[in-house]
């Protein structure tokens, strides 16, 4: 059986205390800037804010890995480089990385660190993985949501490292670190500047008959009746008109959040090493309800017990939820 | 939970006087409850980065006002207002009383709560997202610190409180 760390979110220094109680094994963050997939407002740690929660965690015998999981634009690697080099004096205990120059760079210059691979790298063959780890030294790969576990299970046969998997959160596709839909609208970046639909850029409007629409730099992506429930505001999770579907549908994905619980046994089954809980941008009511639900359900499993997950309903986005492509390929 | 939910109650002849005598009542607690939060939380402020200035409405749909929050460390606003003289907002967030208690002290989950609809937000979205990470990187309880502020009794009345919000939201969707 594999050990099944559970890898749990943490947008503020606050979080991370509520996950490391809560049972992660191991808390994921990023630094207030563009080093990080969750670049949002008010949100992420500053490096003293990142010491004193390394100190926490250790002391509590937790680890932390450091998202430095987006793409450095030409020019502009020092910021990378010196969020790696004040990570590496903090003491984490692992990176995060997608950009092949950040992992040489990490490589070579702290290499006593265990490097992970993002989602963001969106390697998904044991080709493009085996080159990461025989080239940069990775020691564990996060998958693409796009894979069944019989295409897990084979891959875990065929690469030299650990894999972690996402278990619950936000399910958004759209090839992970080269989705450019929020640059098309906004001029930013998802993947170089570590926004998905900025903030700054959403406006929800309220409407008479009691709709409500949501709408990023002035397009309306969505539009929720008084009784639908809602969803974020991403160009991916839109829902749009076309001359066959007058009446709008969702053109890529829908709102509906990633939920594993189901799958845990046969996840642990097919050799997964790691757990990954989505959510950085959530609140410590997110964090505290859903690591307590799966460390509870990992737990029951390593005893050889029935899993017994908690209903995590409510925490979904548009609460929805779906087993994606770890149940079958035909999931949309 | 339909919007209507999180719609402001027409107000009824009379009411605009015991709404403006409600915030002349409670303009003092209010007063406290921020300057104290401020004292003890004084990193929320780095997190509201220039948002700070924006004048926020934090509007309890089932209550006669609403609150104008201002949150400049320089001059600091807390006020209750009627809903008929509050101010031009930067950005509002809307939902019952206990909602945004429970929101404010991370009990329940902004994202859920706007999924589900139960949570309105109108201006400035990313003045709206500043302020909920600032409000949930505090530890401890902001209802609990204000409850203990007038002793036995208010906290007696906090217990209360989420007594009835939790037994309105048992049974739904949401519990």
């Amino acid at each position: 059986m594999s050990l099944a760390e559970l890898i749990c979110p943490a947008g503020t220094p606050a979080a991370l205390r509520t996950a490391v109680d809560a049972g992660a094994d191991a808390v994921y963050c990023g630094f207030q800037d563009a080093t990080n997939a969750r670049n949002f407002p008010g949100l992420n740690f500053t490096p003293d804010e990142l010491r004193d929660a390394v100190a926490f965690a250790h002391a509590k015998g937790t680890k932390v890995l450091l998202a430095l999981n987006t793409y450095p634009p030409a020019g502009k690697v020092d910021l990378w480089r010196q969020a790696a080099d004040t990570g590496a004096r903090i003491g984490v205990d692992a990176f995060i990385v997608a950009d092949m120059g950040v992992a040489d760079y990490i490589a070579r210059s702290h290499p006593g660190i265990r490097l992970h691979l993002s989602v963001q790298a969106a390697a998904s063959s044991p080709e493009a993985i085996r080159y990461y780890c025989e080239n940069f030294g990775v020691k564990r790969v996060v998958l693409p949501r796009i894979l069944t576990i019989p295409e897990i299970r084979q891959i875990r046969t065929e690469i030299p490292c650990e894999i972690e998997t996402f278990i619950f959160g936000n399910h958004g596709l759209m090839v992970e670190g080269r989705c450019s839909l929020t640059n098309y609208l906004t001029g930013q970046s998802t993947n170089m500047d570590g926004v998905c639909s900025p903030a700054s850029d959403v406006e929800y409007a309220r409407h008479a008959d009691g709709s409500m629409s949501s709408q990023l730099a002035g397009f309306t992506i969505d539009r929720f009746s008084p009784e639908e429930k809602a969803g974020y505001p991403t160009i991916c999770k839109g829902r749009y008109t076309a001359p066959h579907r007058p009446e709008g549908y969702y053109a890529f994905e829908e709102p509906v959040s990633l939920n594993l619980s189901r799958l845990l046994p046969e996840l642990i089954e097919a050799g997964v090493h790691a757990f990954k809980i989505e959510g950085r941008q959530r609140s410590k009511s997110y964090v505290r309800g859903v690591v307590r639900a799966f460390r509870a359900a990992v737990d029951d499993i390593r005893a050889g017990r029935q899993a017994n997950i908690a209903d995590l309903i409510a925490l979904t986005e548009g609460q929805k939820q779906t087993q994606g492509a770890f149940e079958t390929k035909k999931w949309r | 939970m339909s919007l209507s939910t999180v719609t402001p109650a027409r107000m009824r002849p009379g009411e605009g006087a015991v709404a403006r005598l409600a915030c002349l009542a409670l303009q003092p607690v209010l007063s406290r409850i921020v300057r104290r939060t401020a004292a003890r939380h004084p990193s929320l402020f780095a997190r509201l980065g220039p948002h700070q200035t924006t004048d926020f409405l934090i509007d309890p749909v089932e209550l006669p006002f609403t609150l104008h929050l201002r949150p400049d460390p320089a001059a600091l606003i807390l006020r209750a207002v009627p809903r008929d003289a509050a101010p031009h907002a930067g950005a509002t967030i809307r939902g019952r009383f206990l909602l945004l208690l429970e929101l404010v002290d991370a009990e329940e989950d902004g994202d859920a709560a706007f999924f589900s609809r139960d949570l309105d937000v109108s201006g400035d979205t990313e003045a709206v997202v500043r302020l909920r990470n600032a409000l949930d990187d505090m530890d401890g309880s902001l209802a609990e610190e204000t409850a203990a502020m007038f002793g036995p009794p208010g906290r007696a009345i906090l217990a209360r409180l989420r007594r009835a919000y939790s037994s309105t939201t048992t049974g739904q969707e949401i519990a």
